[in-house]
């Protein structure tokens, strides 16, 4: 099919000029060949599109080989462990947002290309459903089944605020960044949803199948749109929203001033403030503007909303006020004017929330809906930021490429984890933790280092992932293809950094994986890894037994410098570090042993092998008990669960106390459930929480740049911490006042006052 | 004691009008009579005499309370308005009359007493007593009940409000009013909690009110005055223009207990521009109308939830001459409290303010 052609077609009936299809269609509806479970939510000038599609990725597993103990000890010794790239299934669920003018072209495509012939029925909700019954049932074969609107709208509400980082957001607009995200409350009930479509429906949540509409009212989008059309004769809501940006109330509305002269300063109320709508268009003779109608409007309505929420906020006594419906659909002007009037009118005590995938509920509810006997909601989500659009600013003022984006389909991808995500037990508190140091979102000099950083590293990467399959021929092409898209996206988030949540380091790392992941390249570092590994641990012995040799002291020292620099050959460091906490540590240890670590790892290599491992050993001979936690997928050249199974196992063949260790089940490893480089404490595999309530866990070190600085250096949690890294980015260091390969050495105890030595990563 | 002396006035200045009463003595003695400055009658016979004042000031007849004694003396009280934008017509005619040198105090209350406070001092020479709004329209109100409206209680309600054929005009009494909810409807809204006299507080208030139907009226119509608005609003049909319930769902919306008779969109159909063609300017009036009403009622009947006030009492000037605003509150207080709530209206609406500013006046001559 040539989409061009179809839709430049569509256009040539259509008024506006602007509207042209960005994306090609295999992009668009992706994944059809094994689509099942489709539902639809149509608007009355959106589609959405759902459906579940199992994805075939590539995968890198590791093997142990055979080896007898002969075979280790004979010089013949060859790679330690096999590599293979396999298939895997994993699930993955889409949606795409459209123009209604397009819905009929769409469902040809979708069509043409559905292959699963077990899908009989799709699940519709949405105002438009109605109309396009009969279409979809006639194209698709389907059976249209009907879903209650508000029933999908919480549905899916209460999803993307369980699955998805950063969904909800404070807008401010006159902050550095518009876009304030929330983190993930562990406990997202009860809530407010004020639902401004044509009318208002407010609607309380008080767990995933308790709801109630406590209220409403007839002023809503509907009002502003017709009310708008007919003072002003414009006919588009966006056109309405726009006049309104540019407008002012002030001579349209009667204001305090204008009755009082000044202030009614007995009861607070400034002269500024409005006394009464439209008040002046009766009084005087003259022409009002377009504009200045519109914003008046605009104002009234907002108002008006705000102050119904905040009524029933206040008799419902619940704090979390979330704001979705076409009104506010990322709408910059509606999501100010209401922020503004939730302040007003609670004095600052609720604030406005809003959703990026706001528009997508109703969506996703459907689907929930007639996926039921999948269970959807007993797994953990993840948003695939490859395969998503992210939030768009649609400001006209703000983003030069709004008006194209009418025509344009919106995305999102959320892939079902493996793993059950909970809250590390041990965070002091869940519900305010942040992992990441630094918001690139509100830190434009940090943002315009990083993005420029990932840039720059990009050939780099893109190499990698070539002479990772050097036996492919299409590997360069499809890295070719990785770096155009992962440019794009660092391309948009330069001009919409919030469009993911918050743009961190860690979010910016996140996504190359997703993106390298799309084109097939699961584990560029399997082969760097594999070989590291290997020539780490001819040393381990001898690492191990030099260490032994040394006073006890010394040897705690020399463990902690190790581990720091990743094995012995690295240079030197001399104390005092940026961060010291030795001290303290030293007089720690002293102590009595702690009952159970538990260690976030890092590298592959030398790092594990000989900087982690004697560290665990030394533990161990303690009397401490380690749960060793490593990542379940690859990230850049980190230690997968699955290699530090086999590093485990030949360490321990090597080592009598490691193999003690786990013989005695003193020594664990468990996955994360994470496939970053860095660590979010949030999101930790269900069993890693399990095992670490279990072992009454009183110790958890963090080692590494991307999981003990990048994110989770303020990480504040009920036991003792100690958190390791080298600074090993010169910009980085600079910012922090000190040199390239500066160390920060933290160890923290709740019970006793903080360290003097902590050093702000955040600018002042 | 001394009485003040004569004219009696009260003034409350708000956004769209001027609400002023005139105490006209009615038991002046042959004494007084010769006394009485030639300025003074000619006031008293102008104001008493006429019932439109230039274009635009009317004195509404029938809300004359008859022999009333205020401070000892009998006399009957008048109530007069006047567009707030006459207000600079009107302090010259202070000024011409040399009202100045009555030596009486001009108590005024609304915004506009402290606006133009400056123009009746520069222009007439005119000091006025500027008064809270909110303490004068309580004094007021609870005077005009206890006084009543010429033998009869100045206090009614809508019985059977849900019932257009049975719903009935009934008078009742305010005898014992506290807690009440008061809300005023001007230019703006106001919503305030009355405990007693002098403890009440403003719960909220909102910039929908009398001021928004008209300006929106004339904006969408073309007419020019409140009774041309209500007038059209009389004779339009509001479903042409809202979206209802069964608009979008065909009937009720039983899931959440809505009859498809309510409006689910005010102004939801005019998205349509076929829709926008085929309205009449009285439909665009009547919605106008029922939007504002509505929404004040809503949050009306919020205020009293969350404030725990049963009684719900309206006035302003917004529901002068317009009982299709007085019964769609009744309904609506009844309806969404499923009877818990009562709307209670009072004859003399708008004029509360400027009765509380006269009864400063006496109030402050007894303590002299």
């Amino acid at each position: 099919i040539n989409w061009e052609i179809i839709f430049i077609k569509k256009y040539s009936h259509s008024h506006s000029m602007d509207k042209s299809i960005t994306l090609p269609p295999d992009e668009i509806f992706r994944n059809l060949e094994n689509a099942k479970r489709f539902a639809i939510d149509i608007g009355g000038s959106l589609t959405k599109l759902a459906y579940y599609s199992t994805v075939q990725h590539k995968v890198a597993k590791v093997r142990s080989f055979d080896h007898t103990a002969k075979v280790i000890n004979t010089s013949i010794s060859c790679e330690l462990y096999e590599i293979s790239v396999q298939e895997e299934i994993t699930a993955r669920l889409h949606f795409i947002k459209f123009e209604n003018a397009y819905i009929e072209t769409c469902l040809d495509f979708i069509k043409d290309h559905l292959v699963n012939t077990e899908t009989k029925v799709i699940k519709a909700t949405g105002g438009g459903a109605h109309k396009f019954k009969d279409l979809i049932e006639k194209k698709l074969g389907l059976k249209v089944d009907k879903e209650d609107e508000m029933t999908c709208l919480i549905k899916g509400c209460n999803f993307v605020l369980k699955n998805i980082p950063h969904e909800a957001f404070v807008y401010a607009k006159h902050a550095d960044s518009e876009f304030r995200f929330q983190n993930t409350h562990p406990d997202i009930f009860p809530y407010l949803l004020v639902n401004i479509g044509s009318g208002v429906s407010i609607v309380k949540v008080e767990s995933e199948d308790k709801f109630e509409r406590i209220g409403g009212s007839s002023i809503g989008g509907g009002t502003f749109w017709g009310l708008g059309a007919l003072l002003t004769k414009t006919k588009r809501f966006d056109e309405l929203l726009q006049l309104a940006s540019k407008g002012q109330h002030t001579s349209v509305d009667m204001l305090v001033k204008d009755i009082y002269g000044g202030s009614y300063g007995s009861l607070g109320l400034t002269g500024d403030l409005i006394a009464s709508s439209f008040g002046k268009s009766a009084t005087a003779d003259k022409d009002f503007s377009k504009e200045d109608m519109a914003k008046s409007l605009l104002h009234m309505i907002s108002n008006d909303i705000g102050q119904l929420a905040c009524l029933y906020a206040k008799l419902h006594n619940l704090s979390r006020v979330y704001f979705g419906g076409f009104f506010i659909r990322g709408h910059p002007v509606t999501m100010h004017t209401i922020t503004y009037s939730i302040n007003f009118f609670t004095k600052g005590e609720v604030q406005a929330l809003f959703l990026r995938h706001e528009g997508y509920l109703g969506a996703i509810g459907a689907f929930l809906k007639g996926a039921e006997e999948d269970n959807p909601n007993q797994y953990s989500w993840g948003e695939n930021y490859a395969g998503s659009s992210g939030l768009m600013s649609v400001s006209p003022d703000i983003n030069p490429m709004q008006r194209a984006r009418s025509g344009t389909f919106d995305m999102l991808e959320m892939d079902r984890l493996e793993r059950q995500l909970v809250n590390l037990p041990l965070l002091q508190d869940a519900s305010s933790y942040i992992p990441d140091t630094v918001d690139l979102t509100e830190d434009a000099l940090a943002r315009e280092y990083w993005l420029s950083c990932f840039e720059e590293a990009l050939d780099g990467v893109v190499k990698r992932a070539v002479a990772s399959q050097p036996d492919i021929p299409e590997a360069a092409e499809r890295a070719e293809k990785f770096r155009q898209k992962y440019r794009h996206k660092l391309q948009t988030l330069r001009h919409q950094p919030f469009a993911y949540g918050s743009l961190t380091v860690r979010s910016l790392l996140d996504t190359r994986e997703h993106c390298l992941n799309e084109f097939n390249f699961p584990d560029p570092y399997s082969k760097i890894k594999q070989r590291e590994n290997d020539v780490a641990l001819k040393y381990y012995q001898k690492a191990v037994k030099s260490l032994e040799e040394l006073s006890w002291e010394e040897r705690q020292f020399a463990l902690v410098r190790v581990e720091l620099t990743a094995g012995p050959f690295c240079e030197q460091l001399e104390r005092p570090w940026l961060v010291d906490a030795y001290d303290q540590w030293i007089e720690r240890l002293k102590g009595p042993p702690h009952k159970c670590a538990l260690f976030f790892v890092d590298n592959s290599g030398m790092d594990i092998i000989l900087g982690v491992m004697p560290f665990v050993r030394e533990l161990l001979c303690r009397g401490t008990e380690v749960v060793l936690a490593s990542n379940s997928g690859p990230a850049l050249n980190d230690v997968t669960n699955g290699e530090l199974q086999i590093l485990t196992e030949r360490i321990a063949a090597m080592d009598p106390v490691i193999q003690s260790g786990l013989k005695e089940d003193r020594l664990t490893l468990v996955q994360s459930g994470s496939s970053s480089p860095c660590l979010d404490l949030s999101r930790l595999d269900k069993v890693l929480a399990m095992v670490v309530r279990e072992r009454q866990t009183d110790l958890v070190i963090i080692e590494g740049m991307g999981r003990a600085i990048h994110t989770n250096y303020y990480a504040m949690l009920t036991c003792e911490s100690l958190k390791m890294a080298v600074i090993k980015n010169s910009w980085l260091a600079d910012r922090l006042g000190g040199k390239l390969f500066s160390v920060v050495f933290k160890y923290e105890d709740p019970t006793r006052k903080p360290s003097k030595d902590t050093v702000a990563l955040t600018p002042s | 004691m001394r009485l003040k002396s004569f004219p009696w006035f009260g003034m409350d200045i708000g956004g769209t009008l001027v609400k002023l009463v005139y105490f006209e003595p009615v038991d002046i003695t042959a004494e007084e009579e010769q006394e009485e400055v030639e300025n003074l009658k000619s006031i008293r016979r102008y104001l008493t005499s006429n019932v439109a004042y230039g274009k635009t000031g009317v004195r509404d007849v029938h809300l004359e309370l008859r022999n009333l004694t205020m401070c000892g003396r009998t006399g009957n009280l008048h109530f007069i308005r006047f567009p707030t934008q006459a207000m600079h017509r009107f302090i010259q005619m202070g000024r011409d009359k040399n009202f100045s040198s009555l030596h009486t105090t001009l108590c005024a209350t609304g915004g506009g007493a402290y606006k133009f406070e400056n123009d009746f001092r520069t222009m007439a020479d005119l000091e006025l007593l500027k008064l809270d709004e909110l303490d004068c329209l309580i004094r007021g109100l609870l005077f005009v009940d206890r006084v009543g409206f010429n033998g009869h209680p100045e206090c009614y309600y809508f019985q059977n409000p849900s019932d257009t054929q049975s719903c009935v005009k009934r008078p009742c009494s305010l005898d014992n009013p506290f807690p009440m909810l008061l809300v005023n409807i001007g230019s703006g809204v106001s919503i305030l909690a009355v405990y007693s006299q002098d403890n009440y507080k403003r719960v909220t208030g909102t910039s929908l009110g009398g001021g928004t139907f008209l300006g929106l009226c004339c904006l969408l119509t073309g007419c020019e005055t409140f009774e041309e608005a209500l007038e059209m609003a009389s004779k339009g049909d509001s479903t042409n223009v809202d979206k209802l319930v069964k608009d979008i769902y065909g009937g009720d919306y039983e899931r959440f207990g809505l009859q498809g008779s309510a409006v689910a969109s005010s102004f939801g159909h005019m998205m349509s521009k076929e829709k926008r063609d085929s309205i009449s300017k009285e439909d665009l009036a009547r919605a106008t109308l029922v939007t504002i009403t509505n929404n004040i009622g809503s949050i009306a009947r919020m205020c009293a939830v969350n404030e725990k006030i049963e009684r719900v009492v309206f006035v302003g000037n917004f529901l002068r001459i317009n009982t299709v605003s007085t019964k769609l509150l009744a309904y609506a207080m009844d309806f969404w409290s499923k009877g818990q709530l009562r709307a209670l209206f009072l004859e003399h609406e708008g004029y509360f303010g400027a009765v509380g500013a006269l009864m400063e006046l006496l109030k402050t001559t007894e303590e002299q």
